[in-house]
Parts: structure tokens; sequence; C-alpha cells
């Protein structure tokens, strides 16, 4: 297995991102009018306004519509909820996304159990938008609202020993209807390599179109991790711990042949059972081909340099 | 006859209803999915119906029922060209190369080209002129239903993620249904 040691955190490049994210904003707050890719993106490299991934990154390669607020909220994959689309929206009512305590563990220097207060006061939100892949090859355009989980790694100080942050689900069958069949091996469980949890696109979502999240979406806190398939993104996070080891993540528990560790979107390695090269973007009828590592290859794809991304899928 | 006009009426009604749901309340975010799944679940549905004819008039002497039997098949059928189009034309966009690499590629959608390829000489031979011009041989032809219904079961139950309930519902249903006709085959085969 290769470790990288984390990069040096000045070399990341803010700016182009930042950049795509006002436009992306602009767009949003425009009525969510669809971007025509007027000007090929190959035209702006070439006229060397910007590299092609870049102009890819932010026009994408196609239009990229903000998804509606109740396709968003009605259209879940949260097996805690039960397995169907509609479930989540259906039994989460109940549950209770207050109060909520996160506690933080491993090698950093500031352990502690948080309540979800602090974390809000102490990392202000903004918004993001970011487009969602899920790894069932359809895919939804989502104005986050969140602080950068950089942020808060900044604050609890992870030790050289931390070369992965590990994520938990809550575990408590009386709220989460699912948790009551042995679907996954409860609770849901992900993780992040540390370069990959300090790059400033990993989101800790707090909100989605300005508004709290709901809880079919993950309340109170979440993560987005666009240039990964969406069952990275993992929900209703009680525990965040540095380890050293590379973490069990349930999907790859439980099908290890089809959902792999670092799960990066990636057209040219297909699923066992289906095509990545194509996705259906909700809203339209045509499939529209899955761009690499989710059209952020420009912000991520340093991180994977010289890995073999069939072997580490 | 009225339960011919009952099967015709519930063999339309999912389809109405579907209609009726996209035009006022929409289908959810991911129409075509929904639709595509739709359509499997009522071709399974109906399949695992038909099935259920020889046994329900064996063991309730209610001869009438075979009646309806060949008008049930043809539902499945046509929801199954329904689930098949919908595929092909909305979810594929009728990209070939990619249908093809599925098709071949993907063992879930091998075992459900083979249902439907089971299904069309059926659909094609589901006449009384038919039934005359091949006698014997469309019995034994007709079998080509279990291999259907096992391989439509397969493509289902290889198809979802994790929450394989209702595959095995229907897999159970549909071994019953296998194993309540063992007897009645080996009776048969007896007295001959």
């Amino acid at each position: 297995m290769l470790i990288r040691k984390p990069p040096n955190l000045s070399e990341l490049e803010v700016t182009p991102y930042e950049l795509y994210l006002n436009r992306r904003k602009f767009i949003g707050q425009a009525g969510r009018i669809a971007l025509m890719a007027a000007v090929a993106p190959s035209t702006l490299a070439a006229s060397n306004l910007m590299s092609e991934e870049a102009a890819a990154a932010v026009f994408g390669a196609q239009e990229d519509e903000l998804t509606p607020y109740e396709h968003v909220t009605q259209y879940n994959n949260f097996y805690e909820f039960g397995t169907g689309k509609a479930d989540p929206a259906r039994t989460a009512g109940e549950f209770r996304a207050k109060p909520w305590t996160v506690k933080i563990d491993g090698h950093c220097e500031r352990p502690g159990d948080y309540a979800i207060e602090d974390l809000l006061g102490r990392f202000p939100s903004e918004e993001r938008i970011y487009r969602l892949r899920c790894v069932e090859a359809w895919s939804m355009v989502i104005p986050w609202m969140g602080f950068p989980l950089k942020d808060l790694l900044a604050w609890v100080q992870p030790t050289s020993r931390a070369q992965y942050v590990e994520f938990t689900t809550l575990h408590d069958p009386d709220q989460m209807p699912g948790q009551r069949r042995a679907i996954l091996d409860w609770p849901y469980r992900e993780g992040l390599r540390i370069d990959e949890a300090m790059n400033p696109l990993t989101l800790m979502a707090t909100g989605v179109y300005g508004q709290e999240l709901p809880n079919q979406n993950g309340a109170p806190l979440r993560l987005a991790v666009p240039w990964k398939y969406g069952f990275k993104s993992i929900k209703s996070i009680v525990r965040i711990r540095l380890v050293e080891e590379l973490p069990a993540t349930s999907w790859n528990m439980m099908l290890p042949r089809e959902y792999g560790f670092f799960a990066n979107v990636n057209p040219e390695v297909s699923h066992p059972r289906w095509s990545q090269a194509r996705e259906r973007r909700l809203g339209e009828i045509r499939r529209r081909e899955t761009l690499m590592f989710n059209g952020y290859a420009e912000e991520v794809a340093s991180l994977y340099e010289g890995m073999d991304l069939q072997r580490w899928f | 006859m009225i339960l011919k006009s009952a099967v015709w009426l519930l063999g339309l009604v999912p389809l109405f209803w579907t209609g009726f749901r996209f035009a006022t309340v929409g289908l959810g975010a991911n129409p075509i999915e929904a639709v595509l799944h739709w359509a499997g679940r009522w071709t399974l549905i109906l399949l695992l119906a038909g099935l259920s004819i020889t046994p329900l008039r064996r063991l309730t002497g209610w001869n009438q029922i075979i009646k309806v039997r060949r008008l049930v098949g043809l539902f499945a059928f046509f929801y199954a060209s329904l689930h098949l189009s919908i595929y092909l034309g909305l979810d594929q966009g009728f990209a070939w190369s990619f249908i093809v690499e599925d098709v071949v590629e993907r063992p879930f959608i091998t075992v459900g080209a083979g249902a439907f390829l089971c299904l069309v000489p059926l659909a094609l031979t589901s006449t009384r002129g038919w039934i005359r011009r091949l006698g014997k041989r469309w019995q034994r032809l007709h079998r080509l239903v279990y291999a259907a219904a096992a391989m439509g079961t397969l493509h289902f139950f290889w198809k979802v993620k994790a929450d394989t309930f209702w595959p095995l519902v229907a897999a159970s249903i549909l071994a019953a249904l296998l194993l309540v006709r063992v007897p009645w085959q080996r009776r048969r085969r007896a007295e001959k």
C-alpha cells in the first residue's frame, strides 16, 4: 500500500478553485440558469486563458444546473432510514439532530466531545455548490453549506501518526428504522486518507440550499467529498478519529469487489455490474459522460499521481 | 366473459396508474429509473401470476381460470417489452456500444436479455393457430416460461445492491410454484 506523506499545504492552489466557486455561486443565485458551455473548454485552453482541466472544472463538460431542492431532499440513499430512495424522506421525520455531539479522537492534540453548536460557532459555514455522483450512476448538483474539513483538522492538530481520518455515523435503531435490519454492518463507517481530508474541497456540510440539513440528507453534519462516489460522503457523523491504519469502510466490508476505499469517480473503471462511463444527471433525459474525478481533476488529480486507479478503486 | 374482462382491467391498471401519477405528482427525481423498475416489477409479478394459474386450477378445481392464462402471459410479455424498451431507449438512449457491453459483460443484464428472448417465441406462438400447428411441441416449447421466470428472478436478484428482500420473496414464490408441479409431473410420467 502506497503511503503518501501529506503534501505541503502551501503548494495547494486555491485561487482557481475560488474562481470556480464564484462562478458557481453566480449561476446559483442567477436563478438556476443552465450554464451553456458557450465556449468549448478546448478553445479556452487553446487561447491560454486557463488550462483545459480548469476550464472543464469551471464550465463542466456540459451544463450544470442546480438540482431542485425537492429532489435533493426526496431522493436519497440513506439505508439507515430504508433502502428505497423515497424512504429517508418518509421515515426520518422524527430523527433528533439536536442535541448532537461529535467525538473527535485518535492521533490528535485536541481530542474531545464537541457539541455541534461549538463546531458551527468555531467554523463558519459558506456555500459550496458541488456535483454529487452516486456509484449507481446518477448525479446531482447540490448547493451545500459547510466548512472545510481541513479547518477542523487544523484546529484538532493531527499528529504525525495520523495517516487517515475515520468517520462513523450514529447507531440508533430506535431512531433509524433501517438499522433494525442487517443490510449493512451498522454503524456506517467511512474514511479518507489524510491528504484527501486536508484537500480544500473536502467539506463538512451543515446545510443545503441555505438551510439546515434535512434529516434525510444526513443532519446535522455530513461529509461532502465531490470527487468520490456518493457513498464516501458519510452522513449524520458522530465520530471523527485520526488513525494510523487504513480504516474499514462499510460498503467495502459488504462487497469488497464492488466498492473500494478510494472510490474516486472514474469513467474508466467500471463497477462489476454496470459501467461508470456515463451517468444520469437528475432532471435530464439523456445520460451524460462521467468526468474523471467528477470534474474535479484540477483540484485532486495530484493526490493520486503514480497510483494504479484500476487497482486502488 | 367476466374473468377475462377483469384480467384486462388488472393488466392495464398499473399502466394507467403510473400514467396518472406521471401527469400529476410526477414520478420523483429519477422518473426513468422509476418506470424502468416499475415495468420490471410488473413483468415478474405477471409471470409469477401466470405460473400460479395451473396450480390454482388443480388445487381448487376452478377450471375456468385456465382461459385467462394466455392473457396473463401476454400481459407479462407486454410489460417485459416495456421494460426492455425503456432500458434501450430512455435509460441507454440507444447507445448500442454501451448496450452490447452491458449484455456481454454484466451477468444480470445477460440473464435479463435471456429471459426476454425466452418470452418472445411464447408470445408469438400464443395463438390458437400456433397451438394447432405445433401440437405436442407447443407444450414443450412453452416450458420456456420456467426459464424466463427463473432468469427474470435472477436478473432482479443480481441487480440490487444490498437489499435482497423482494428478490428473495420472488424467488420463494417461484420455487413454490415450481415445486408444486413436481408431483404432478411425476404422476403424468408414471401414467405414460
